[in-house]
């Protein structure tokens, strides 16, 4: 045990995800021999996040104003929804240059364990903008894991009734009980293209 | 196959265990609590990823210690491969083979095959059928161990799917069985039951069948009188929560291989049936994880019925089908035996030191040098305080 505000910030280090005990005091000791200018814009940036992060109205990913930057874009295919659990999913499909059409983030998957069902997702969301919109594929990208596959096969029959809508899974290949997240560039680049239709 | 050299680091009771083997017999001699067991642990956690005595990797690592380390140089005919597995419960597991890190302590299955056979055993036959699903589902995954990721699949969707009966079930079995939006739900989570479901029920059938005439043979070599026949036969009967709704001649050696489609629709229907029981008791009623595999002597049930020798000789029964099997399929396994002889009457112990005479590699322990048939004579280690003496 460390005295005063040090122990304090190696505690609040080590509640986030994936930082252990080590890890924590290791980032801690890092912090405290920092310049004081780049702790001032991290607390500053902290400060921010408590007021309240922006989604975006339409896809629900992280945005800076009401429509996250990929919605504004008028070069992305309108009629293409890439479905993910989480905005970081979106970056990691990003990162493929595969995708040029818009996403939907459900802010996670089906996960009775911890009292998700689908109306704790942005599932109502996802069906009125394909009603709406002149949407006519959507590909699934949730987690390769059990909740993911759950949730696939949740939109796979709401999606079906949809007249004209063609709906595809991403093709297997990612490792199974995996994070899209951690899916390397290549793979998941693979996995787009060859997506299968249900 | 049979290991050229082991290791062991905070695994269990030992702090440090460094052994070199060979072919043939490794007895392992010492009084009660000195580790022994601890050793024939650590070699079939290498084939099975669990231990034999407890379903959780805490107690496997020494106290006060963060990790278990078990490293085994694993020779399979001309190639020899090296094989580390890092147990830290609440972490991930890692493994390297030949140190190179593999991704998963899942993709080293299928290096070493075990068969273990322990006094624990005896629950094989006396026990619930937990005990049985385990056998049946440890020797399926060593046979092809892709059935490693698909049982601990199913595991998990059964976990979310008894979250989900119970928190619908809440309001009343009967009105949520009539709610199409809290149906619509479930649904998900059946088709994700049946299909992960009939790949397991499938493969334990399918396992059944395979079993039965080695078992069967394994027991007339055991209890059958010198020259004579034996007065009974030993069966086993795959018991499904699917009741007659399983094709009659699925697991059994004369019938067909199962059919993971038509099991994927006969649970689907079934859970289906279920539904209102299902949301009442908040649980999955119909499901692998629900069956059981009848042990039979003579026609009827053993549990209840097989005396106490005759339940030893079942119990062994199944161990030395395994090993027929594994042998068979997918190349020998090292033989494990805990502590038995002693327990054995002369006439079994004699059948057992057969096997295990003519076996690559066998590990027995004893706690004392006349435990250990004559058949056995190879390496022999002796146990004591945290040492293993080689002689
Ligand atoms: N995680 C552990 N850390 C330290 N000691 C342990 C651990 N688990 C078991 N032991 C010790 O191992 C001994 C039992 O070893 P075991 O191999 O079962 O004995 P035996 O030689 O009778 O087969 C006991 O003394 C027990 O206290
Ligand atoms: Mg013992
Ligand atoms: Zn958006």
């Amino acid at each position: 045990m460390y005295e005063g505000v040090v122990q304090d910030l190696i505690d609040e280090l080590g509640r986030l995800p994936g930082v252990g005990p080590k890890s924590a005091q290791r980032i801690a000791f890092h912090l405290l021999s920092s310049d004081p200018a780049d702790i001032t814009r991290l607390a500053e940036v902290l400060g921010k996040v408590a007021e309240g992060v922006q989604f975006c109205e339409t896809c629900g990913n992280v945005a800076e104003q009401e429509q996250c930057r990929i919605c504004r874009d008028e070069r992305r295919e309108p009629n293409v929804i890439c479905v993910v659990e989480e905005s970081k999913d979106v970056l990691a499909v990003e990162r493929t240059r595969e995708f040029k059409g818009r996403y939907h983030v459900l802010g996670g998957a089906l996960d009775p364990l911890s009292g998700v069902g689908p109306d704790q997702l942005r599932m109502r969301e996802l069906l009125a903008r394909i009603s709406s919109d002149e949407v006519t594929e959507v590909i699934i990208a949730t987690d390769p894991n059990t909740e993911g596959e759950a949730t696939a096969t949740y939109l796979v029959r709401v999606l079906r009734d949809f007249p004209g809508l063609t709906v595809t899974r991403l093709a297997s290949g990612l490792p199974m009980g995996g994070d899209l997240e951690f899916a390397d560039e290549l793979t998941l680049g693979r996995a787009l293209s060859g997506r299968r239709a249900l | 196959m049979h290991l050229r050299h082991l290791q062991l680091t905070d695994f269990r009771s030992w702090e440090h265990a460094d052994l070199e083997l060979g072919q043939g017999p490794i007895v392992l001699i010492g009084r009660n609590g000195k580790g022994k067991t601890n050793v024939l642990e650590a070699v079939g956690y290498l084939a099975t990823l669990g231990s034999h005595r407890v379903s959780s990797d805490t107690p496997l690592v020494r106290h006060e210690r963060e990790r278990a380390l078990i490293r085994a140089a694993v020779v399979n005919g001309d190639r020899e491969l090296v094989v580390e597995l890092e147990i830290s419960p609440g972490k991930s597991n890692r493994a390297r083979i030949n140190r190179g890190a593999v991704g998963r302590p899942r993709d080293v299955l299928g290096i070493v095959h075990t068969v273990l056979f322990a006094p624990e055993d005896l629950s094989l036959v006396k026990g619930d059928p937990a005990e049985r699903r385990r056998f049946l589902d440890d020797l399926l995954v060593q046979r092809s161990p892709r059935y490693a990721g698909i049982r601990s699949e199913y595991d998990r969707v059964l976990r979310q799917r008894n979250a989900l009966l119970k928190s619908t079930g809440k309001r009343g079995a009967r009105a949520a069985a009539d709610d199409p939006y809290a149906l619509s739900t479930l649904a998900v989570w059946d088709s994700q039951l049946a299909e992960l479901g009939a790949q397991l029920l499938a493969a334990r059938l399918d396992l059944v069948a395979d079993l039965a005439p080695h078992t069967a043979a394994a027991y007339d070599g055991i209890a059958g009188s010198p020259g004579g026949e034996p007065d009974k036969s030993a069966g086993i009967t795959y018991r499904s929560s699917l009741g007659s709704a399983l094709p009659a001649d699925y697991g059994t050696p004369e019938g067909q291989r199962a059919d993971v489609d038509i099991l994927i629709k006969a649970l689907g229907d079934a859970v289906v049936e279920s539904r209102e029981s299902e949301l009442e008791r908040g649980v999955s009623l119909i499901g692998p994880h629900r069956d059981d595999l009848e042990i039979t002597l003579g026609g009827s049930p053993a549990k209840g019925y097989a005396s106490h020798g005759e339940s030893w000789s079942l119990a062994l029964a199944l161990r030395l089908a395994s090993y027929e099997l594994l042998r068979d399929e997918a190349g020998e396994p090292i033989l494990l035996l805990d502590d038995v002889f002693a327990e054995l009457d002369r006439h079994r112990r004699a059948r057992l030191a057969e096997v295990a005479s003519r076996a690559e590699q066998v590990f027995v322990t004893a706690a004392v040098d006349e435990d250990v048939p004559g058949e056995l004579t190879g390496v022999r280690y002796t146990v004591d305080e945290g040492r293993l003496v080689r002689e």
